[in-house]
């Protein structure tokens, strides 16, 4: 037995997965975590551009809730963002990759604007009755696409979908240029800008343009979240994304709820391009659902699918947006500065999971 | 050396959240003998031996190998002290060669030299009786080899104190014996073993002394030629337990399913059924023995409606009323609706029987969700299962709301059968139903099948051991590479016979007739 016996220290630092914390404990870890994050993104923002992080902070805030005027913009991008959130919830809870939100909610937007631009004669509720189905359907098929073809012949949702995004902002294009107004402006314009007119418009409710978004998105989040809890399509979608096995056990049919699911997923998406287009901008471009698609993703698994936490995390992230673009204005700062802020704050909250998940051991002392 | 201390384990202690997995263990083993290390599920026997061999560290205690106290960091240092954990899961490579895998990770500089690994692994061989081909790829196979490969690694990187984790759970008879003579010869040479094991009949037979862990906790240590099963037993449970599995006759049987021509391939062609034809009838239960995927898995997933078989397959339900349904070409929610009762109790628990992230009351959902009008799932009634399951089950969980994943392995399964009988099922398919369960909650199970078949279900029962198939089932049916090559009754077969059919290879299976065994 020639055994090379060696001494070993304990390591100075082990981990290990926690069995269970509570609630008041992970809620305290995330603060800290926030707390963290506005430090580090303080001493960033001292080290590289000299400027008092709280006067930093306090012109953010000024740009996303400074004025009404401004706080009803970010309250509007904030509903936008929800909306294509709780679209995507479904999917992501059914462990289906929907990527492709930026498209559906695109060519719900194309919808909306054909109608505008089409049936602005129909009487008012008859226009909204056809914005919305025509809307709805447009996303619905955008998201059945991949869906089917995901249950029919197994291929990548992922990247499915993804392609899905780039069709759609082509298609846009090509409508932009057939509507283009004035000729040569290469945009659509406002749609029917007169005051008089405004057919399509989603119309003010309490003097306010976008309250009625807010209630629309809102009554979307609270029926996605019983969806998802109590019903038996919830719980479907919930058994089929922790196992496909155990779902065609159950007798569950699995290509059935991923294509309605899809279906819905998309239909959600398209109504957030309604809501972009006639209850926001009033005009359609490849920039109308700006990216949110991608950032939803963010929002839906911060939130884990429960679509009343998504309205915080979708809040934070326009408010950091909004807070950039004041901050870039103000300081003569380009808006990576913000995004610094903003990637360092999403870099603590994730993180802040870790320590959630797992504790850390130091090592003993001995004697 | 004879006899010196190998191992000390002094006062260890190893705590996950909450739970304290193990509780100031102290152990010692010696040179030259081997351990049985016994216990109850979730009794803190695998979490010890991973301590030794490195992939835990412990909270506290202390550890000494031949006398000096070491810290062991991770499996490279447990090697280092010459310590090797055989795993329940192998770890290899299938695409390499038995010598690729033996020298894969070793740090050894300049080319590699097969003739001299294929020397010094005949030399092994040789010395403690391995069978082993340097050359064979490692998914050419069988499990006893992928065995007995992972055991000479340890052995190749100079292990004299192993760990053996359940090794015979995957093995026949023949295997387990051939596995036994070789843990004599390392005894012989010196080497310090220690055996995981459920099976007692096992440790009464290789090992010279036995220690018990009961809740994480070292209850003492015996030699074994002081003790007997029913001792150990007592031991491990804390309280005196019978052993003994009832097996009563049903008053009379009823023909419930017959499989007839039975074939089935997989996404790749290869028949993983072929012709396989037998009856089963309520008020028994039928065992299927067999090594490890011999078609037990395609067998009853192609009964419950998840295999796709062959054209002329039948699998024909005889229902009570004495009508004819045929099952091939049917989903689990046409055989449901058809009214037939079909419960199954999967091998793969939490990746086909229950939902791992979902708590108990919503896994008894799975069942019954459909019910019920309106588009909302109704919850009340299995939450009340789901009481009723953790009360005379006694399955240990914090409450009804917990995820199924965080329970052990022998509350998973209770919660999965709980719910299975709680169908009032005409037909009870289970695989490996105890695998991994410890003796009080594997008698629970046997006599939960047992109280089925007495209701004038049919029970059919995957099994591995052969003991257990031989006490508890009324007959069995034996399969060898996908096909049937024999059925025998339960109450006459020998162990010996059964070990035979499994691995005899089956070009022309043997045609049985039902009369001949039905006694």
């Amino acid at each position: 037995m020639s055994t090379v016996i060696r001494e070993h220290k304990e390591p100075l630092i082990r981990i290990s997965k926690r069995t269970h914390i509570s609630r008041p404990r992970a809620w305290g870890i995330r603060a800290i975590a926030l707390v963290l994050a506005l430090a580090v993104s303080g001493l960033v923002i001292f080290a590289i551009v000299k400027l008092s992080p709280i006067k930093v902070y306090g012109a953010m805030f000024q740009g996303a809730f400074g004025t009404a005027k401004r706080s009803w913009a970010t309250i509007r991008d904030t509903m936008m963002l929800l909306c294509i959130g709780i679209g995507l919830a479904p999917a992501f809870k059914m462990k289906f990759w929907n990527i492709g939100a930026e498209g559906q909610a695109l060519v719900g937007g194309i919808a909306t604007a054909a109608c505008m631009i089409y049936f602005k004669s129909l009487p008012t509720p008859l226009l909204f009755l056809v914005m919305i189905i025509c809307s709805v359907v447009a996303g619905c098929i955008w998201g059945l696409i991949p869906g089917v073809f995901k249950a029919k012949w197994n291929t990548n949702e992922t990247l499915f979908t993804l392609m899905m995004n780039y069709v759609a902002i082509q298609l846009t294009s090509y409508f932009v240029a057939k509507w283009e107004n004035p000729p040569g402006s290469n945009s659509v314009g406002i749609i029917n800008p007169q005051p008089t007119d405004h057919a399509g418009w989603l119309p003010s409710l309490f003097g306010q343009p976008y309250l009625l978004n807010v209630i629309i998105v809102l009554l979307l989040a609270v029926a996605m979240f019983i969806y998802l809890k109590y019903s038996k399509h919830g719980y479907e979608i919930a058994v089929v994304g922790d196992s496909e096995n155990t779902a065609r056990y159950a007798g569950i049919s699995v290509k059935k709820v991923f294509i309605r699911t899809m279906a819905l997923s998309g239909a959600i998406c398209g109504v957030a391009g309604f809501l972009a287009v006639s209850g926001a901008s009033h005009t359609i471009s490849t920039s109308t659902a700006g990216g949110r698609g991608f950032t939803a993703i963010i929002v839906a698994w911060l939130a884990k699918f429960n679509t009343f936490v998504m309205i915080l995390i979708s809040l934070l992230l326009v408010f950091m947006e909004k807070g950039a673009i004041e901050i870039a204005s103000r300081y003569h700062l380009n808006d990576y500065a913000s995004q610094i802020i903003t990637g360092i704050l999403l870099f603590f909250i994730l993180g802040s999971e870790f320590f959630i998940n797992y504790k850390i051991n130091f090592r003993r002392k001995h004697d | 050396m004879e006899n010196a201390t190998a191992v000390q384990m002094k006062n260890i202690t190893k705590r996950f959240g909450e739970v304290t997995a193990n509780d100031k263990v102290s152990l010692d083993l010696k040179r030259g003998e081997i351990l049985s290390l016994l216990g109850e599920n979730g009794s803190g026997k695998t979490t010890l031996m991973n301590m030794l061999a490195g992939i835990y560290f412990p909270d506290d205690g202390q550890i000494f190998v031949d006398g000096k106290e070491v810290t062991i960091r991770s499996p490279k240092d447990a090697f280092d002290l010459g310590i090797g954990m055989i795993h329940q899961h192998f770890k290899l490579v299938d695409v390499f060669t038995a010598a690729e895998n033996i020298v894969l990770g070793l740090d050894e500089k300049g080319k590699l030299d097969r003739k001299a690994i294929a020397e010094k692994v005949k030399e092994i061989s040789d010395r403690y009786g391995f069978e082993i081909d340097p050359n064979q790829k490692v998914y050419n196979m069988s499990v006893s080899q992928k065995q007995t490969l992972e055991i000479v690694k340890v052995l190749y990187r100079g292990a004299n104190i192993l760990i053996l984790d359940e090794p015979t759970a995957v093995l026949t008879p023949q295997e387990t014996d051939k596995l036994f003579a070789v843990m004599r010869n390392m005894k012989a040479d010196g080497k310090a073993l220690v055996i995981i094991t459920h099976k007692l009949h096992e440790v009464m037979d290789v090992s010279d002394r036995v220690a018990v862990l009961r809740k994480g906790q070292y209850i003492g240590d015996v030699a074994t030629r002081d003790t007997d099963p029913q001792k150990l037993t007592d031991m491990m449970v804390g309280r005196a337990v019978t052993l003994n599995i009832d097996r009563p006759k049903a008053d009379s049987l009823e023909e419930r399913i017959a499989v007839e021509h039975l074939t089935v391939r997989d996404k790749d062609g290869v028949a993983r059924l072929s012709d396989v034809s037998f009856t089963a009838y309520g008020g028994e239960i039928l065992g299927i023995a067999g090594i490890s995927g011999s078609g037990q898995k395609h067998l009853l997933e192609s009964i419950a409606g998840l295999q796709d078989p062959e054209d002329g397959s039948h699998i024909l339900y005889h229902d009570k009323s004495g009508a004819d349904h045929e099952l091939v070409g049917k989903n689990p929610l046409d055989i449901a609706k058809l009214g037939v009762a079909l419960s199954f109790v999967p091998e793969d628990r939490l990746g086909m029987g229950l939902v791992g992230n979902m708590d108990l009351t919503d896994n008894m959902l799975l069942r019954s969700y459909l019910t019920g009008r309106g588009i909302f799932a109704d919850r009340k009634k299995p939450k009340k299962l789901a009481e009723t399951v953790v009360d005379e089950l006694e399955v240990v969980t914090p409450s009804v709301a917990t995820p199924v994943r965080k329970l052990s392995g022998g509350n998973v399964q209770k919660v999965l059968v709980g719910r299975e009988i709680a169908m009032n099922p005409t037909v009870l398919m289970s695989a490996y139903a105890v695998r991994g369960l410890d003796i009080n909650t594997s008698y629970t199970i046997y006599n939960l099948m047992t109280e089925q078949k007495m209701k004038g279900v049919a029970v059919i029962y995957v099994g591995e051991d052969l003991d257990v198939l031989l006490e508890l089932c009324d007959r069995i049916l034996v399969l060898c590479g996908g096909k049937v090559s024999g059925i025998v009754n339960g109450r006459t077969a020998t162990k010996e016979g059964i070990g035979l059919m499994m691995t005899q290879i089956c070009e022309n299976p043997p045609r049985f007739e039902e009369k001949e065994v039905q006694a």
